[in-house]
């Protein structure tokens, strides 16, 4: 260690920050410290990283295209040095419709957390912050979306939307945001009769103001641990939907679709279903992995420790 | 799937509870409870209703199959009521939904609840053996990954758990068919029961393991067992995987209490001290979190259920969806949706009458 | 020390969960019963037993095992009828009177005796129902009010039927050989008919026992219907009172079966002793198995694409041929369609009488280029094409996207469940469609009509053919058919339809690929499994097991 991080480190870690930057610096240097010190969590992180740089370079990495095959001579090809897994009923390369698949994948989880999270939010802190009849109407909404087995629901949902990713992504988003409404809900329930609050209603601040400002930042980093350890869940819906049908539309390669198509095979080519599920069970697990290692360093208190 | 929703549920719970302190009696939170399920089943009720009709599917063609005239359709549509204004046709559902007549399914022609009574057994039969499975092997393993924190056995239960929530249940349910069907022919193929039973055996209560064993068909009974195996398995994995982790949390918070440690000083042995006391008081929330698991492989397993070919309620409920079958598809729904508002108010009574410290709140 | 116990605990736990679930499952010993044939099957088009009801092809096979007609496809010769219940016919010279004598002696499965009243009031309560199949009995001038005098019983065992015109009469044959004039047991559904509140729509007081015969059974075939049940199982048992020779085995059970990898792994295993839908892989590796075997048979249904004539670029005559260019007829019927289906371009299927056997389109990509260059779409365009949940049309729909955009066309795919798609096609939102199209009865007018058959090509059209369904705006066709349909000569009915055939080829949207051949994979013991032309004509009677 030079003598240059030495001091850096120094100064993330001193006890008496000089300024408000240097505190949040530290206190996001004691996290990351505690996080990446969970080997496990790293692997995530890893894999995460991974997928995201694939997909970023899938032009690149790709060695085919990933919808236009030779259905008349590489159909159903094992895996060879050609094709590393093989190749699938139209005779496409599996290997290129993986890579080309982390961007549905991506696309899909990234599209939820960003409309299902801030609409859980909204909802979760007004109905906390506001009490009384409208916490009671938005907490009955809630609760009915709740009830609902999850998975018919987004079958519904893209039935009457009609198929296709969007369509796929509104319908998990519809069915993923009332647990966030409830943990924001009681994270704003602790800290609407604290000092603080009290002290920011006592300045004027209107109920607005003070939601948005005061209250939504403090349930942000639950928030996030949450939505990160629900994007397994929802990459594993969204599969679901393709795999039924619902999903994306052909050609694109979508993970779940593909293994549903690849059950047809599964006796004799058993590489077009096993390159996806596999697929599928790695993202899966990075996120569930880094997910689990955000919770364990955001709040020491509680889950795995 | 079967995870997530666990989670779900959790925080349905607790925030359950941290409402119902405010209530002043058990009587209180019940009829609270009460009215959140009406309106809860009011709303569903209204929202798989109108999803329902929007679906760009045309019922009367599920009536009718493919090559109907158009005099024909017109005429079936007016037959089934399709023609009224939407608020109209709703009106006359909850009436007679209200007086438990969900109508006909076009699929199988019988009274939707002539089917629900069918297919829930096979659910519930599936739902409750894994739960039992995830149970009886996830505890153990929660108490021991909490007893030997750290070490690699904790770090096994961990993955394995974590695993159990990041695949996805039909593609493991596809492999191990091939692999125990297919290959080793331990298992029986999809479906409940073997076609060559079908009509030597008369289920009574509709859960063919325990019809069989109390008739004393041991060859069907056999046969059944081989058939449920496999799916039950499955479904006792994810319930595992969460079951084995909730464990773990629990038992974690019991032996850092006091009580744990004057125990210690007492010389109980270490296996006392860990089956008998902690894992007892761990047992209350324990409780909750596994029927909070069973409502979620309830829910949870219309996947399974397609690639089991198991005709239970999931089951049900995709085919009819995808024919526009919409009365069965309430039906179903609102059957599901009650089990879940159900359960939920169940381990909800049960936390407060195991658990004293509820009770003094 | 403690720990270690524990671990020991848990690990004999573990062993022990692992250890009974081997107990239990034990190798497989499936054996099907002697007496019973077990068939994988899916079945989940069923929506009614009712024969003057059902239009699904499952249920044609029922119907056709379970029920009896007045007169039935000739297997040996399938362009004629040979008699059922019907013992002799005679055509008057006029052309418009039919009149049948009846077997004497025979009984339905109830026991009450088949007279030509049956017959009358099977007619009757098929057109007054007016469901789906009703119209091949009505279009020939039968309705509601004139049912009972054209369609009647003169005594016990005379049955006089009355046609509007002096059609073909092959033609009237042929029509009377589909499931919807099987003739049902009166006396049996007057037992079990539901009142009814006449009204605009339904001007009759009662059901004619459709709700009950939506499950029930009321027939005299070899086999009589003993269960339906939706998505799980239909139950035939022999009829001891069939008329016939007997059936040979005691009991057929269609086990629902969707999967084609299931059936075959079911197969293999012997926990069925048919498979009925096979994939061309899992038929391939039943072929090869040794104790196996297979059988197929060209069925009547042709799998097409159309193109929908709103859509100003498909309208285009030069678009509609250049798409007849794009589909790789060769490949897909190498790989995808291998042993389900042959490549046919025309629209009559081969067995039918005036079948034209020409396929003169193959992918040629060049040639579609410089078609689609003529019609002024040098750089292609973009269109979309709705798309059923199932194969082999994913697989075909999926191909045909990749040829089409060698030469510019992007298609954008929109899946979507049967009925979804199907809703879409009717109501022609669509652009492009791709689908199959199974005779509805086993007679070239069947297909001749739908697709070069549009009287009327305004949105409120009455009768909706594929050629309406794509806007497809034919006078001159719609008059050529409805003249095939009244000529008596045989070799001239037949000519009229190949020229038929030969323009539809040239100038219609419609992109027809491929005859279905309908497969079965059955277990080495299973003998005397026959697949008919026809779905209705699949019958199960003669089977036996060794």
């Amino acid at each position: 260690m030079s003598e240059i991080a030495r001091t850096r480190r120094e100064w993330l870690l001193s006890e008496r920050p000089a300024s408000r930057l240097q505190a949040r610096l530290g206190r996001a240097y004691v996290t990351w410290r505690r996080f990446s010190s969970n080997r496990l969590a790293m692997v995530g992180l890893g894999i995460i990283v991974a997928l995201l740089v694939v997909a970023a370079l899938a032009d690149v990495l790709a060695p085919q295209s990933a919808t236009i095959g030779d259905l008349k001579n590489a159909r159903l090809l094992p895996p060879s040095s050609a094709h590393i897994f093989g190749t699938d009923d139209l005779g496409r390369d599996i290997l290129s419709r993986i890579i080309y698949g982390s961007r549905l994948t991506l696309y899909v989880v990234a599209l939820v957390a960003i409309i299902a999270a801030p609409v859980g939010l909204l909802v979760g802190t007004v109905a906390g912050y506001a009490g009384g009849w409208i916490d009671a109407i938005l907490m009955r909404i809630t609760d009915i979306f709740l009830a609902f087995p999850k998975l018919i629901l987004a079958l519904a949902f893209v039935a009457a939307l009609g198929p296709g990713i969007e369509n796929a992504v509104l319908a998990i988003a519809i069915t993923s945001w009332p647990p966030y409404a409830r943990i924001a809900r009681a994270e704003t329930l602790t800290v609407r009769n604290s000092d603080y609050i009290k002290a920011v209603q006592l300045m004027g601040a209107s109920p607005f103001h003070i939601v948005l400002r005061h209250i939504m930042p403090l349930c942000i980093s639950s928030l996030i641990v949450r939505v990160t350890l629900d994007m397994a869940g929802i990459i594993l819906t969204a599969a679901g939907l393709g795999f039924v049908g619902l999903g994306a539309q052909p050609p694109l390669p979508e993970w779940g679709a593909m293994i549903a198509s690849g059950r047809r095979f599964i006796l004799d080519q058993w590489w077009v279903a096993a390159a996806p599920g596999g697929a599928i069970l790695i993202v899966s697990l990075g996120f569930n992995l880094l997910g689990d290692g955000l919770r364990d360093a955001l709040d020491p208190r509680s889950g795995g420790q | 799937m079967a995870g997530p929703v666990c989670l779900n549920a959790v925080e349905t719970r607790q925030s359950g509870r941290t409402s119902g302190r405010r209530a002043t009696g058990l009587a209180l939170a019940v009829a609270r409870f009460l009215v959140i399920a009406i309106t809860t089943y009011l709303g569903l009720l209204a929202v798989t209703f109108f999803i329902g009709r929007v679906i760009p599917i045309d019922p009367a063609l599920a009536v009718l199959g493919d090559r109907a005239l158009p005099s024909v359709v017109e005429r079936t549509r007016r037959e089934m009521g399709l023609d009224l204004p939407l608020i109209q046709q709703f009106y006359l559902y909850i009436k007679n939904a209200l007086s438990g007549d969900f109508g006909n399914s076009v699929l199988t022609t019988n009274p939707v609840m002539t089917d629900l009574r069918r297919a829930f057994p096979a659910t519930i039969e599936l739902a409750t053996l894994g739960t039992l499975i995830g149970s009886v092997i996830g505890v153990p393993l929660g108490v021991l990954a909490a007893v030997r924190r750290g070490s690699l056995t904790d770090q096994f239960v961990r993955v394995i758990g974590l695993l159990g929530y990041s695949i996805p249940i039909f593609w493991l349910g596809l492999l191990a068919l091939v692999l125990f069907y297919a290959k080793l022919q331990w298992v029986a193929y999809p479906g409940r029961i073997d076609i060559v039973y079908e009509y030597s055996f008369t289920p009574v209560t509709g859960f063919y393991l325990l019809d069989s064993a109390m008739q004393g068909q041991w060859d069907v009974f056999r046969d059944v067992a081989r058939h449920i195996i496999l799916p039950a398995s499955l479904l006792g994995y994810f319930s595992l995987a969460y079951i084995s982790r909730m464990t773990r949390s629990f038992m974690l918070n019991e032996l850092t209490q006091e009580y744990i440690v004057a125990a210690r000083a007492k010389g109980l042995s270490e296996t006392r001290i860990i089956w008998g006391h902690a894992l007892r008081n761990a047992a209350v929330p324990l409780v909750t979190v596994i029927a909070l698991s069973y409502a979620g492989l309830l829910e949870g397993s219309v996947l399974t259920e397609t690639v089991f070919s198991w005709p239970g309620i999931g089951l049900y409920i995709t085919n009819s969806l995808q024919n526009a079958d919409m009365n069965a598809v309430l039906g179903g729904t609102i059957l599901i949706g009650s089990v879940f508002i159900g359960i939920n108010l169940l381990s909800d009574l049960l936390y407060r009458v195991l658990d004293p410290r509820t009770k003094a709140a | 020390m403690m720990m270690q116990r524990l671990a020991a605990h848990s690990r004999s736990l573990l062993a022990g969960a692992a250890l009974s679930a081997v107990l239990l499952a034990g190798p497989a010993f499936a054996v099907t019963p002697a007496d019973t044939l077990v068939e994988g099957f899916a079945i989940d088009d069923i929506i009614t037993m009712d024969p003057g009801e059902a239009f699904e092809l499952s249920t044609a096979e029922v119907t056709g095992n379970t029920y009896d007609l007045l007169v039935r496809l000739d297997l040996d010769d399938t362009s004629k009828v040979k008699g059922d219940l019907a013992e002799s016919w005679t055509v008057s010279d006029d052309g418009l009177t039919y009149t049948f004598k009846l077997k004497t002696g025979m009984k339905f499965a109830s026991g009450n005796p088949i007279t030509a009243e049956d017959v009358a009031y099977s007619f009757e309560r098929a057109v007054k129902l007016d469901k789906s199949p009703a119209f091949i009995l009505s279009q020939f001038g039968l309705n509601g009010d004139n049912v009972a005098e054209k369609a009647k019983a003169t005594d016990e065992t005379t049955f006089v039927f009355t046609v509007d015109k002096p059609y073909a009469p092959s033609f009237v044959l042929n029509c009377l050989s589909a499931t919807v004039a099987s003739v049902v047991d009166k006396k049996l559904v007057l037992e079990h008919v539901k009142p009814m509140t006449p009204s605009a729509d339904y001007k009759y007081d009662n059901d004619f026992g459709n709700e009950w015969l939506k499950t029930g059974y009321a027939g005299s075939g070899p086999y009589k219907l003993r269960e339906w049940r939706a998505n799980e199982v239909v139950v035939m048992e022999r009829n001891e009172n069939y008329h016939g020779d007997k059936a040979k085995l005691a009991r057929v059970i269609y086990r629902h079966m969707k999967e084609s990898s299931g059936q075959r792994l079911a197969l293999e295993a012997g926990d069925i002793d048919v498979a009925r839908n096979l994939e061309p892989n899992d038929y391939d590796a039943v072929s090869k198995n040794t104790e196996l075997a297979t059988t197929s048979a060209p069925k009547g249904t042709v799998y097409y694409i159309s193109l929908n004539q709103k859509n100003p670029n498909l309208a285009k005559p030069e678009v509609r041929q250049a798409l007849k260019y794009l589909v790789d007829y060769d490949a897909l019927g190498s790989t995808i369609l291998k042993g389900i289906g042959e490549i046919h371009q025309t629209f009559l299927p081969k067995g039918v009488l005036g079948e034209l056997d020409e396929n003169p389109f193959k992918l040629d990509v060049a040639k579609a280029k410089e078609l689609l260059e003529k019609a002024g779409l040098k750089d292609g365009f973009s269109v979309t094409m709705d798309v059923r949940n199932n194969q082999p049309v994913t697989g075909m729909a999926e191909s045909f996207q990749q040829t089409a955009g060698q030469a510019g066309v992007k298609v954008e795919i929109i899946p979507g469940d049967g009925k979804q798609t199907l809703t879409k096609y009717r109501a022609r939102n669509h652009d492009i469609y791709i689908g199959q199209w199974g005779q509805d009865y086993f007679d070239p007018n069947s297909n001749a009509q739908t697709f070069a058959s549009n009287p009327d090509n305004s949105d409120a059209g009455k009768v909706a053919t594929l050629a309406w369904r794509n806007a497809w705006d034919i006078p001159e066709l719609s008059k050529e058919t409805e003249a095939a349909l009244v000529e008596k000569d045989s070799a001239k009915r037949a000519a009229l339809y190949q020229e038929l055939q030969k323009k539809v080829l040239d100038t219609s949207p419609f992109i027809i690929i491929h005859q279905q051949l309908e497969v079965a994979g059955l277990r080495g013991n299973v003998k005397g499994l026959k697949l008919g032309p026809s779905f209705d004509t699949n019958f199960v009677w003669g089977i036996t097991k060794e």
